[in-house]
């Protein structure tokens, strides 16, 4: 192969610098994928591994707990997901037209994502505490019932308005609690990178549109949003992706990660629990599949339908 | 005047978004009837400075610590250099396959964690691993969102560069270790940070490749110390902020790049 500079290029050299993460990324990324499509086929209860065909997957979507699980994720994924990317691009906005004091702010905004989920968790979970916790008192100063919180199954419809929704509909105030705490959490690392994508805009093409007499608002509908636009599919991919997986937040302020009654019972929580509480390897494999090919799935569509509306995508 | 308004908004949400941070660091010094009963107040009736002393010596975190900056620092150096390697290569050389390769190293993002880790279990016992350094480390030294990061910042690199150092008779490797870092350095700092930040914050994974005391990791030892102490809040406070400590002090010192790298994370060229 021959270069620009008509030097010869050895074939080898893109695969030597390839390799260790290559390596590192088939072992410990792709054989385990393969591996649980594997366990997902094979009836675990003989020893011979008897093909089991898509048995499995069929009990998967004839199974209840499942569907709970389903219904938990795709709440949990849009009440967090929308939140983030609003706060976060509203927050960047702000800042990014802020003079004054704006590291101090940065830092402060960025904080939360910093921190371990493990440390935070325990300050919202003795934050909301029902008998010692500061948000009952919280309540109790204005006279307000005190709350379960994190210990809540019903819903917070229900809680809300008691007349018009029934106690499983929706989240659960427990689940809802969880999906404060990720977009509380996440929203720092959505405006970094919001924030990063706002400092490329050349700022005489802002200059020229204000010259012309327009708004902030035509400033930020027609020169800003088109300028991020490949920064806001990123991170609605990403974004997506983050959610549905989502576990760590979950499992550290429930203490299990499924929540008074299931509630918070999300599909990772939900293949944690077959793996290491039931032990239904292959059963839980063949969910984790299942998540997988939906996540691919998604990630496809996002990109395709993002293909016409995102200037300056490859 | 409108600056007044945006100024005043922003110090209101962050001043709310890290409420819990000022609680957990209030509540870290007071008495342990103050903390437990929660009724009087958030600020401290006297400042116990000795909490810290005390939650420091509950559990062996200068230990802890030890072990987890090896790991972190071990693993941070890795990620960016086979991200760095891999991400020319997927930007900048054009070869047969680049683009199903690509394809299949992002598809491994989509896999979640939580179903892998048996597999990676089998794989860490097989190989030896188990109860060592090697099945901390290792397993993490290369990721899809790192190798992606740095290809899409080598992308909005113009090959101008790359043709003149060939020109001039420099070698792909020597080209990347030198010219290429330099170009990417923002975003090499970036995917550095997030490394070091997923590296310090885990806890699953230690929790089940290791056994040993001598090999644990800060957030396991947290989580040690707040199921033996529960109900004294305030040690426990005064731990989380002792850990939580080192990740802000970093981002304070790494937030100029941070600023700099993450604008080549659009999907851009």
């Amino acid at each position: 192969m021959l270069n620009h500079s008509g030097k010869f290029r050895p074939l080898m050299t893109p695969w030597i610098m390839l390799f260790p993460a290559i390596a590192i990324i088939a072992v410990f990324g792709t054989f385990p994928f393969l591996y649980a499509v594997h366990l997902s086929t094979v009836d675990e209860s003989s020893p011979a591994n008897v093909s089991n065909g898509l048995a499995y997957y069929s009990d998967a979507l004839r199974d209840e707990s499942f569907i709970q699980s389903v219904t938990i994720t795709l709440w949990f994924s849009c009440g967090t997901l929308f939140p983030v990317l609003f706060f976060s691009l509203t927050i960047a906005l702000g800042l990014h037209r802020a003079t004054k004091f704006k590291k101090i702010l940065n830092t402060l905004y960025f904080l939360p994502y910093v921190t371990s989920i493990v440390a935070a968790a325990l300050v919202w979970r003795a934050f909301l505490d029902p008998t010692q916790g500061f948000a009952n008192e919280f309540f109790a100063q204005r006279g307000w019932e005190p709350q379960q919180w994190l210990l809540e199954p019903r819903g917070v419809l229900h809680l809300f308005l008691p007349d018009m929704f029934s106690p499983t509909t929706g989240p659960s105030l427990s689940l809802a609690c969880v999906m404060v705490f990720e977009i509380w959490h996440s929203t720092g690392f959505m405006i970094v990178i919001f924030l990063a994508a706002l400092s490329v805009i050349p700022k005489e093409l802002e200059e020229a549109v204000r010259l012309e007499g327009g708004t902030e608002w035509t400033v930020t509908r027609h020169v800003v949003i088109p300028f991020i636009s490949p920064t806001l599919l990123f991170l609605t991919i990403v974004g997506v992706i983050g959610s549905f997986q989502a576990f760590s937040s979950i499992y550290a302020l429930t203490g299990d990660g499924r929540g008074p009654l299931d509630t918070t019972q999300t599909l990772t929580v939900y293949i944690f629990t077959q793996f290491y509480d039931n032990g239904l390897i292959g059963y839980g494999a063949a969910v984790a599949v299942l998540l997988t090919l939906a996540l691919i799935l998604l990630t496809i569509i996002q990109w395709q339908l993002a293909k016409r509306r995102v200037f300056d995508v490859s | 005047m409108k600056q007044r308004i945006l100024h005043s908004a922003l110090w209101v949400g962050a001043i709310l978004m890290n409420y819990p941070f000022l609680w957990m660091m209030l509540t870290s010094l007071m008495p342990l009837e103050q903390a437990t009963k929660n009724k009087h107040g958030i600020w401290p009736e006297t400042w116990n400075w000795k909490n810290y002393l005390d939650a420091w010596n509950a559990a062996p975190f200068g230990q802890y610590f030890i072990n987890t900056l090896a790991i972190s620092i071990t693993v941070t150096v890795s990620v960016v250099l086979t991200s760095l390697l891999a991400g020319y290569a997927l930007a900048k050389i054009p070869f047969k396959g680049r683009g199903i390769l690509f394809a299949l190293i992002l598809s491994t993002m989509m896999v979640p964690f939580e179903a892998s880790i048996i597999p990676n279990f089998v794989i860490i016992s097989k190989l030896g691993w188990y109860n060592t350094y090697a099945a901390l480390i290792v397993p993490w030294c290369a990721n899809a969102f790192s190798i992606f990061l740095v290809r899409q910042a080598f992308r909005s690199v113009p090959n101008d560069y790359f043709d003149a150092a060939r020109i001039d008779g420099c070698g792909e490797f020597r080209f990347i270790f030198t010219l290429g870092v330099f170009l990417v350095r923002p975003m090499l700092i970036t995917v550095a940070l997030f490394a070091f930040l997923g590296s310090y914050n885990s806890l699953i994974w230690p929790l089940i490749v290791t056994s040993s005391e001598s090999l644990r990791v800060i957030q396991v030892g947290l989580t040690v110390f707040s199921g033996e102490t529960g109900v004294r809040v305030n040690l426990l406070m005064a731990a989380s902020t002792i850990v939580i400590l080192p990740t802000a002090l970093l981002y304070l010192i790494t937030q100029k790049f941070l600023m700099e790298g993450a604008g080549q994370a659009g999907i851009r060229g």
